[in-house]
């Protein structure tokens, strides 16, 4: 598509529409995705609550969102007078805004990736590691003790949750030798003993259940969700919010989730690709694979949500501290030495590398290697054509 | 052309922030202008090339330096006509330390415009490989000694903060995890059969 604009307007302007046209793709269904999952979520905590949920506004209450929606933008915006007003208005939309573009890097199938870029891991990380400036300046330009409390709890989650994150990567990074995520996909078709490493990988999965709980402290979900705690801080930094400004952290909230859920699928099991190596699961296209993968680590989200409760903030800090962060230091540990012991390092000529074909002789090599092999036969490869 | 634009856009911005983050009244905005200024900073790296970089600077600076300075102006009292008297007090050797680090930038560019003592000037190579990739090669071979020696130094700095900062309470019961789970109903519920009159003696 790129390449059809560049024909038709010249290198450069028709890359820009090109690229714009291919965000407006990814943010359009995502705002769409965020106000049905937000339905979903409220529908799966009802169920498990023995409730019903939102059943009115249209079929089974499926407009729910929408109706919400229409009705916050229809009320006023207040803005406190002793608020600061600048930074007041700019904690939202900044917040939402990072909630976007963190999706730029997300490989949604075989090469269907907005940005291909080499440190998408670290760019992910930058990302989220941004995410908290929102609640911490709404917290503070609200200029009302609750929201500031919120800020302050908000920033030394983040900042605990964002090292124990840091360190479950690295395993993750020593498995597939890169930080392109579409790379890291790629590797994770490499062996574990017998098992496939997408489908399960028994070194990365412990990793993957930390990152998940990590994942739940950075985006402030429940029963991390102290930033917000009703019965201590009314409602945190959103205290003093009303209309779309309160409407735009709802959406950045949700949206931070899904993207949370995209990077489990993508890191540990295998984003668009199948959930077993079984050759008809192929013919079902990527992206469907990799959505399902998201809803189901949103069910995940809800189910915790719906089940446990809200963590004091001193177990909050033991569990990021003293639990995840020995335990992904060892692994750290573990697997670079599982790699180093059992597997061999990349051939360096071209000829070495193009002679390897099939999976198992690929498996004796590091699993970064693969994305280096031309020949290597993937059932799938030819699948996804390049944007 | 892009990249023309893209340079003095960043430039700009972050000078301007590098200005106002001294200028501004409050001290949260500088801190916060400081945020900007770092930001425009990485987009400055990845027009170098230097994307790995760029991403430090996002995750290192911004996402949990500037978080932490952010958290301890917030909590400052600050006293803006003491700050002021301040001001009046310090500009004499403010304005030469400014002039000693203009001094030393001229310097510098001028040795670098001159070409450095032992080789050629440094720029980055091959580029089908990755700077993530160049770097690790240079720290993990040649440097190897010195990067183990910077992370000796930075866990001396941690270690020394936790001996700072830690004390022993001996007032205070905190939360045993452990204890907790290896209760069992047994250990904590008595089943009695006190008989009609009698109480129970616990």
């Amino acid at each position: 598509m790129t390449a059809w604009f560049q024909g038709l307007l010249g290198y450069g302007f028709g890359w820009f529409v090109a690229t714009l046209i291919l965000v407006l793709l990814i943010a359009l269904p995502l705002m769409l995705a965020v106000a049905m999952i937000i339905y979903a979520d409220r529908k799966i905590w009802a169920a498990m609550a023995l409730r019903r949920g939102p059943n009115v506004v249209g079929p089974f209450g499926l407009l729910q969102s929408f109706a919400d929606g229409l009705k916050v933008f229809l009320k006023e915006t207040i803005i406190p007078s002793g608020a600061n007003r600048g930074l007041f208005i700019i904690a939202p939309i900044l917040t939402f805004t990072v909630a976007l573009i963190g999706w730029a890097v997300v490989p949604f199938g075989d090469g269907m990736v907005l940005a291909d870029i080499n440190v998408g891991l670290l760019y992910m990380l930058a990302v989220s590691s941004l995410g908290v400036y929102g609640v911490i300046i709404a917290g503070w330009a609200s200029n009302s003790k609750y929201p500031f409390y919120s800020a302050l709890r908000a920033a030394a989650q983040m900042v605990s949750y964002e090292v124990s994150v840091g360190f479950v990567l690295i395993p993750v990074i020593l498995w597939t030798g890169s930080f392109n995520l579409s790379d890291v996909i790629e590797a994770q078709r490499s062996h574990v003993f017998f098992l496939n490493g997408f489908a399960f990988n028994p070194l990365l999965f412990p990793l993957s259940i930390i990152f998940l709980i990590s994942a739940m402290a950075e985006t402030a979900r429940a029963p991390f969700d102290l930033t917000e705690a009703e019965s201590e801080l009314v409602a945190g930094y959103q205290t003093e919010y009303s209309s779309m400004s309160f409407a735009l952290f709802w959406l950045g909230e949700y949206g931070n989730v899904l993207l949370m859920c995209g990077m489990t699928a993508v890191l540990f099991w295998g984003g668009w690709l199948p959930p077993v190596d079984w050759a008809p699961l192929y013919y079902v296209p990527g992206i469907i694979w990799f959505f399902a993968k998201i809803l189901f680590f949103f069910f995940v989200f809800s189910w915790v949500k719906a089940t446990v409760p809200r963590f004091r903030y001193d177990q909050l800090m033991r569990l990021g501290w003293k639990i995840f962060l020995p335990i992904s230091l060892l692994w750290v540990f573990l697997v670079s030495g599982y790699l180093l012991a059992t597997k061999a390092q990349c051939p360096t000529d071209a000829g070495a590398l193009a002679s390897i074909r099939t999976d198992d002789e690929a498996d004796r090599f590091m699993p970064s290697c693969r994305s280096h092999m031309p020949n290597l036969g993937g059932r799938d490869r030819a699948a996804g054509d390049h944007q | 052309m892009i990249q023309a634009f893209a340079f003095y856009l960043f430039a700009a911005i972050v000078i301007a922030s590098g200005v106002l983050t001294i200028g501004a009244r409050n001290p949260v905005h500088s801190v916060l202008w400081l945020i900007l200024a770092f930001f425009n900073a990485a987009g400055l790296f990845l027009i170098l090339g230097a994307e790995f970089i760029a991403m430090l600077l996002v995750i290192v600076y911004v996402g949990a330096v500037a978080v932490l300075f952010l958290f301890v102006v917030m909590m400052l009292d600050v006293d803006f006509a003491e700050l002021r008297a301040g001001v009046a007090r310090y500009w004499p050797f403010a304005t030469l330390l400014a002039l000693v680090l203009l001094a030393e930038i001229v310097f510098a560019l001028a040795a670098w415009n001159a070409g450095t003592i032992v080789a050629p000037k440094a720029s980055p190579t091959m580029q089908d490989v990755s700077n993530i990739e160049l770097l690790g090669r240079a720290l993990y071979t040649r440097y190897v000694y010195i990067f183990e020696a910077a992370g000796l130094v930075l866990l001396v700095a941690m270690i020394g903060a936790i001996v700072l900062t830690h004390r022993q309470r001996s007032d205070v019961r905190p939360q045993r995890v452990s204890d907790q789970v290896r209760r069992r109903p047994e250990d904590a519920v008595v089943n009695m059969h006190p008989g009609v009159g009698q109480g129970v003696e616990l």
